[in-house]
């Protein structure tokens, strides 16, 4: 994972709110078996409607995406956030996230910060008046900056050190590999096992 | 271990998640839990492996991990080469990790193939008191025997293949108390959808919720896991029950159940595991079972719900006006107008499986209401069993034959039109009443429109044609009917 500091990019604003993850990627996307190349897929539903956000020539190069609040609810797919990257996305902001999408976007670099409701609206007013207009995010400093208009976004401690730090999770967690044997050691006999077959 | 176990009344989820502590996070790092079970499929999976591969790492424990077939199995000709190619190549890739790394895989034709969440019920791995996960939100359906169960992403996949851990932060803990007793063709679909309509669809973010009451304690082991499958759907990580006699019953004697010392180990501890007395939940709800009704969706989201002798809502009722924007955008995509009785609302399909309703006390419910009657006229009714166990199970009882005489259509197990990633999907426009957990816009096929209900208003459905339950059903002469199967909670 590369890391991330900041970033400035083109913000598209989705009046939308509950995007749930079949609207990201619908379930037909989901076969193929590789991590990269679905940017087609990215709200494939959507943008067959001429007038979807993204099938606008200004927003075509958007990186930074501001929803409305309940981001990312229903299916665990992954793809979702490897489409909203594949894309081009690197910052999500939206009131609430789903808790499985935000889980997946942290091990994938994208950035997904909580700001309130009304900064939400305010920057899509920001947007509507200035299609087309960037958004400078500051993971340090927990801040988006667009026009004269500078909010604060919430992302946990952790997330966002790992993502400063562009670390890998597995690699985190085989630091700790004696405490896993250990743990493994004392077991009970009686939890389940897949094998042997029976 | 002892030294972080806190010295206070605990809620079930404390005590499981306690009990799988490897290292415990400090200066706001997530905990380190240990998953005593890691299911795979198809969909989720191979960029899992991928990774594994390119790191040159094995999976951790092989005796842990668990892989079937189910989200792009073909519900027909299942001998013959899978049609799409895609999905053929999924499936393959599947087969081939499996083999690579020495995987334990279920592939379409064996008799343990099916959705996932049915294969580890009823292979007696799902369990209380373990920790589960797999690359599927629906994970939460294994919460039913008090285990903490609960979907990941594919990073996560690959994580657990290769630590058999996870990096976790610990989640609150919802209390969803229901008591009172069901009215006859009330079920635990009802129940949840009912809850989810109460608290949103959103309600349950960064909870696990625990059913409890009276009414959850009555309930069988399938409408338990009815009940803890949609806990996603209100937005929750996880749902849990606690273990009970009916739990210890459905596991004992299942193929990977504990035997001997084991079991009576397995049933002491578990016995520990249902919430102190004086346990605080993060949140509470309360819900009386006694006036539940048949539920129904209206909407796109599984919150939009009412009960079925409701009208299609007004959007200006929502004082929301998040909520009022989304119904507004519902109404125009399921081609609804509001103040439309729901019972008048006609539909072209039934959709009887998914994960949430499709195990065999389901396809006796919805068998015992479409009993010597025939389905209405242009309504197709898919019944798809759970697993090719499930369908086994239900040829041998000759359900088959009463789905058949009805003029359904009879597959073999899969995800089906849950979510369509197979042949099996609604045309753009069509309307289906479909016992599974998600209304999402093109959810069961691209412009199509779900109406989620349980399987008896699933079967009463498709007899007339338009929303129904079985109490509006026209009798049927009783002589036709062979004596039928018990109706489940």
């Amino acid at each position: 994972m590369e890391k991330f500091s900041t970033h400035t990019g083109v913000a598209a604003a989705l009046q939308r709110s509950a995007v749930d993850t079949d609207q990201i990627i619908p379930a037909v996307y989901l076969k193929r078996v590789t991590k990269t190349g679905f940017e087609d897929a990215l709200f494939a539903n959507w943008r067959q409607d001429p007038d979807f956000v993204l099938n606008q020539p200004v927003f075509q190069n958007a990186s930074i995406l501001v929803a409305g609040p309940d981001f990312g609810t229903g299916s665990s797919r992954e793809h979702a956030v490897w489409a909203l990257r594949d894309y081009g996305f690197q910052v999500v902001l939206s009131p609430k996230f789903a808790d499985i999408f935000r889980g997946n976007a942290g091990k994938q670099g994208l950035v997904t910060g909580v700001i309130s409701e009304s900064d939400v609206e305010a920057i899509w007013a920001v947007i509507a008046e200035h299609p087309g207009i960037e958004m400078t995010v500051d993971l340090g400093a927990r801040t988006a900056e667009i026009g004269d208009l500078q909010v604060s976004f919430d992302i946990d401690d952790y997330t966002r050190w790992r993502l400063l730090e562009g670390l890998d999770d597995i690699g985190l967690t085989l630091r700790n590999e004696d405490r896993i044997a250990q743990f493994e050691a004392r077991r009970e006999a009686w939890r389940p096992r897949t094998l042997p077959v029976r | 271990m002892s030294t972080t176990i806190p010295d206070r009344p605990r809620t079930l989820a404390e005590k499981v998640w306690d009990d799988h502590l490897v290292v415990k996070g400090e200066n706001g790092e997530p905990d380190l839990i240990y998953i005593d079970l890691h299911l795979v499929h198809e969909v989720t999976s191979p960029q899992a492996f991928d990774g594994l591969r390119a790191e040159g790492r094995p999976v951790r424990r092989l005796d842990l991990t668990i892989a079937t077939e189910d989200h792009n199995t073909p519900t027909l000709e299942i001998d013959k080469p899978i049609a799409d190619l895609t999905s053929r190549t999924q499936i393959e890739t599947l087969r081939r990790n499996a083999a690579e790394f020495g995987v334990r895989l279920h592939s379409l034709g064996d008799k343990e193939q099916g959705i996932v969440h049915v294969v580890g019920p009823q292979l007696g791995l799902t369990m209380p008191g373990i920790t589960v996960v797999c690359g599927d939100s629906h994970t939460s359906t294994h919460g039913a025997f008090g285990a903490m169960a609960f979907g990941i992403g594919t990073s996560e996949v690959e994580h657990v293949l290769a630590t058999q851990t996870l990096p976790l932060k610990p989640f609150k803990t919802m209390a969803i108390i229901v008591e009172g007793e069901l009215k006859p063709g009330v079920t635990a679909k009802d129940i949840i959808l009912a809850i989810i309509a109460k608290i949103g669809a959103n309600g349950g973010q960064g909870y696990v919720l625990e059913f409890r009451g009276s009414a959850i304690r009555s309930l069988s082991m399938e409408g338990r896991m009815t009940m803890c499958n949609m806990s996603i759907e209100a937005g929750a990580r996880a749902g849990m029950i606690a273990p009970d006699e009916t739990t210890f019953a459905y596991v004992k004697g299942k193929p990977h159940a504990p035997q001997g010392q084991d079991w009576e180990d397995a049933v002491a501890y578990w016995r520990t595991l249902p919430s102190d007395e004086g346990a605080v939940y993060d949140a509470e709800v309360f819900l009386d079972a006694n006036e539940l009704e048949p539920f129904v969706t209206w909407g796109t989201n599984p919150g939009q719900g009412v009960s079925l002798s409701q009208t299609v809502p007004d959007p200006a009722s929502f004082a929301d006006p998040n909520e009022r924007a989304a119904a507004e955008r519902a109404l125009e995509y399921m081609d609804l107008t509001a103040g439309t009785p729901l019972k008048e609302v006609p539909v072209d399909a039934v959709f009887m499986g998914s994960c949430t309703n499709s195990r065999i006390e389901d396809l006796r419910a919805f068998a015992s209401v479409i009993e010597g009657r025939q389905k209405a006229e242009n309504v197709r009714v898919m019944v798809v069993p759970g697993s090719a166990r499930v369908r086994l199970e239900a040829e041998a009882e000759g359900l088959d034959k009463v789905f058949t005489a009805f003029g359904a259509e009879w597959r073999f197990a899969g995800c089906s039109m849950c979510l369509g990633m197979n042949p099996d999907q609604l045309a753009p426009g069509e309307r289906c009443a479909s016992t599974s957990n998600r209304n999402f816009e093109g959810r069961q096929g691209k412009g199509g429109r779900t109406h989620l209900v349980s399987p008896l208003v699933a079967a009463a459905t498709a007899v007339m044609g338009r929303l129904a339950s079985p109490s509006d059903l026209p009798r049927v002469d009783a002589a036709a009917v062979r004596s039928t199967t018990g109706i489940g909670a």
